[in-house]
């Protein structure tokens, strides 16, 4: 089990503009923890410095200062050490349509990572690759790992890269806006089902959303993101149920949300019903 | 009312922007009872080597005024049916039957799919016009704000000369929230908001009968997105314009239209005012929409920590 902390996360980039240089401070000051079995959501608006946060952490770009540590050790840039970390922290990208390879069958897409983090041999990764498509409820035969992306659905294509994120066998699991692209009748599939997966294998999670429903329901604890810095945070019911800051209300407040609206909440006292619970269970369709 | 515009450098300090509803009581209700569209079995079909029928019999008849919400998954029929209201559609696609009719504010009625050429492109932006899907990349990066508004007036009012067309524009980037200065600007110099802004002006410019909106808040956050649903509410409380508002976001299309009409695999599955959809759905497909929005402040349900799950498989 492991835990990433994220301490005093810097970063600055440098914006030219002619002959002018300008900095823009994308992330400044944030620190977190990553547990396993918990999730930490962080939320704000576009270009408040969420995904930032994921590819610091990604190791995609390094921060202008502030460290990451791995269960208290600093983590491994390079070498060994980098593909360490790598079979450790993965991430789900936001766009299932544009992070996988139309050219290479589902397959493929599988069995590379568990060959590359040493998970299997050639001769057991297809069978490896079988289990973990089974792990995310996509049909685990032959037939569909030959086939290639644009032969799914968005809720399929997701669940093959969740798939490939669990492949090296990681601990700490990043989604980036995991569902955002995606339908909304199989939303809540995806994210179930990165739920009971976490809770499975007690995976440390980041998730970045705008969605503040979800980020509730989904998450123990909420970082509230405000031009690089973290507003508010606390329990996740807390901060969405009983906000401190301006800013996290302001965000509360744009969330459509009808049942808080006033013209249902007049509408059910015209009717005389109670507002209605739509989550109830779903019936199927054809 | 007084229309908040927030100010770009600070957004802390902007006002906090009033509620859609207050927006929306502070209006006498602009819908009439007079229509202004009327679309009666619409079919249209992507004529390719097994043909898709993409939209059957879509019917449906809105009011002066009126916000009717279109909502559906992706692949549902949503834009072909918008493209179909004014004659977007290129082949493949082809209407194959079902009739458009608009009717004038002078009482003329105006048959949409027999309309050809000049008569077309005439009636197209004057009459109805539209906000695209993707809107804040549909500006023209490499001119300016100014030289894209102009071109529609330069197009549909000949007549009207570069002072007059220059003042309009400002007048449209006013009545939007824009300070008209930043009328030289090029897209890339405004922010997502202020580009979705500007293209709902552009489609004000002829002061239209009907917008058709296509996801116009899909690629913003949801503090701007308020902000523009508010302003797309003050503007038809105060021009009278219908709109047909297309999106896969049901909860927003509850709080701001008048009747919402769902689609699924090409048809018109239930059609009912916002209160009867929210209340009393009536199709199955209409109560999955519903439910697959966790609420903000209510109880989970049964959805994630509690630890039973519909996960799915598609």
């Amino acid at each position: 089990m492991t835990t990433l902390t994220a301490q005093d996360l810097d970063k600055t980039y440098t914006l030219r503009s002619g002959l002018r240089f300008s900095q823009l401070r994308a992330v400044n000051g944030v620190s977190f923890e990553l547990r396993p079995g918990r999730t930490v959501a962080l939320v704000g608006q576009s270009g408040s410095g969420k995904s930032t946060i994921a590819k610091l952490l990604m190791q995609l770009e390094r921060p202008t200062s502030g460290s990451l540590l791995l269960d208290g050790k600093p983590i491994g840039r390079r070498g060994k050490a980098l593909a360490d970390y790598r079979h450790q922290v993965q991430m789900v990208f936001q766009d299932p349509f544009a992070s996988l390879n139309p050219y290479h069958s589902i397959g493929h897409h599988l069995v590379r990572p568990l060959i590359v983090h040493g998970r299997a041999t050639s001769r057991t990764a297809p069978g490896a690759a079988k289990e973990l498509l089974d792990r995310v409820n996509l049909p685990a035969d032959d037939a569909f790992m030959a086939r290639r992306p644009h032969e799914l659905s968005g809720g399929q294509r997701q669940r093959v890269a969740i798939a490939r994120a669990l492949a090296p066998g990681p601990t700490v699991l990043v989604a980036d806006e995991p569902v955002s692209m995606l339908d909304v009748s199989v939303r809540l599939g995806v994210l179930n089902l990165l739920a009971r997966l976490q809770r499975e294998e007690e995976l440390a999670m980041l998730y970045i959303t705008h969605d503040l429903a979800t980020a509730r329901h989904f998450s123990d604890e909420i970082l509230v993101m405000y031009r690089g810095e973290v507003v508010e945070r606390g329990d996740a019911d807390e901060v969405i149920l009983n906000p401190q800051q301006e800013f996290t209300r302001k965000l509360l407040a744009a969330a459509p949300e009808p049942g808080t609206n006033q013209r249902f909440l007049a509408e059910a006292r015209r009717r005389g019903v109670p507002m209605p619970d739509h989550l109830a269970p779903q019936e199927d369709l054809a | 009312m007084s229309t908040p515009t927030p100010d770009p450098a600070n957004p802390l300090e902007a006002e906090i922007a009033p509620d859609i509803e207050e927006v929306r009581a502070g209006a006498d209700s602009p819908v009439s009872e007079e229509a202004v569209l009327t679309v009666e079995g619409l079919d249209v079909v992507y004529e390719v080597e097994t043909p898709v029928h993409a939209v059957q019999g879509a019917s449906f008849t809105l009011r002066r005024g009126e916000i009717l919400g279109l909502a559906g998954e992706s692949g549902c029929g949503k834009t072909t049916l918008a493209y179909g209201l004014n004659q977007l559609h290129r082949p493949p696609a082809r209407i194959t039957g079902g009739s458009v009719t608009f009717h004038g504010r002078d009482g003329e009625d105006v048959d949409v799919l027999a309309l050809e050429g000049e008569a077309l492109r005439a009636f197209r932006w004057s009459r109805i016009a539209m906000v695209f899907q993707g809107a804040m990349n549909s500006l023209n990066p490499v001119i300016s704000i100014k030289a894209q508004l102009e071109d529609v007036f330069t197009t549909h009012r000949p007549g009207m000369d570069a002072a007059a067309r220059r003042a309009r524009s400002e007048e449209l980037l006013r009545l939007v929230g824009v300070d008209p200065s930043r009328i030289t600007a090029f897209a890339h110099e405004l922010s997502g908001g202020m580009r979705q802004r500007v293209m709902i002006a552009m489609a004000l410019a002829l002061d239209p009968d009907l917008m058709i909106m296509d996801e116009p808040t899909t690629a913003l956050d949801v503090v701007v997105q308020r902000e523009i649903l508010q302003e797309i509410l003050r503007l038809r409380s105060e021009l009278g314009f219908a709109v047909v508002f297309i999106t896969h976001d049901l909860p927003m299309l509850l709080e701001i239209s008048d009747r919402i009409a769902v689609m699924r695999a090409g048809r018109i599955v239930e059609l009912d005012t916002a209160e009867n959809l929210y209340f009393a759905p009536q199709h199955p497909y209409t109560r999955r929409l519903l439910g697959s929005f966790p609420s903000l402040t209510g109880d989970a349900g049964d959805f994630l920590r509690a630890g039973y799950s519909t996960e799915g498989t598609r």
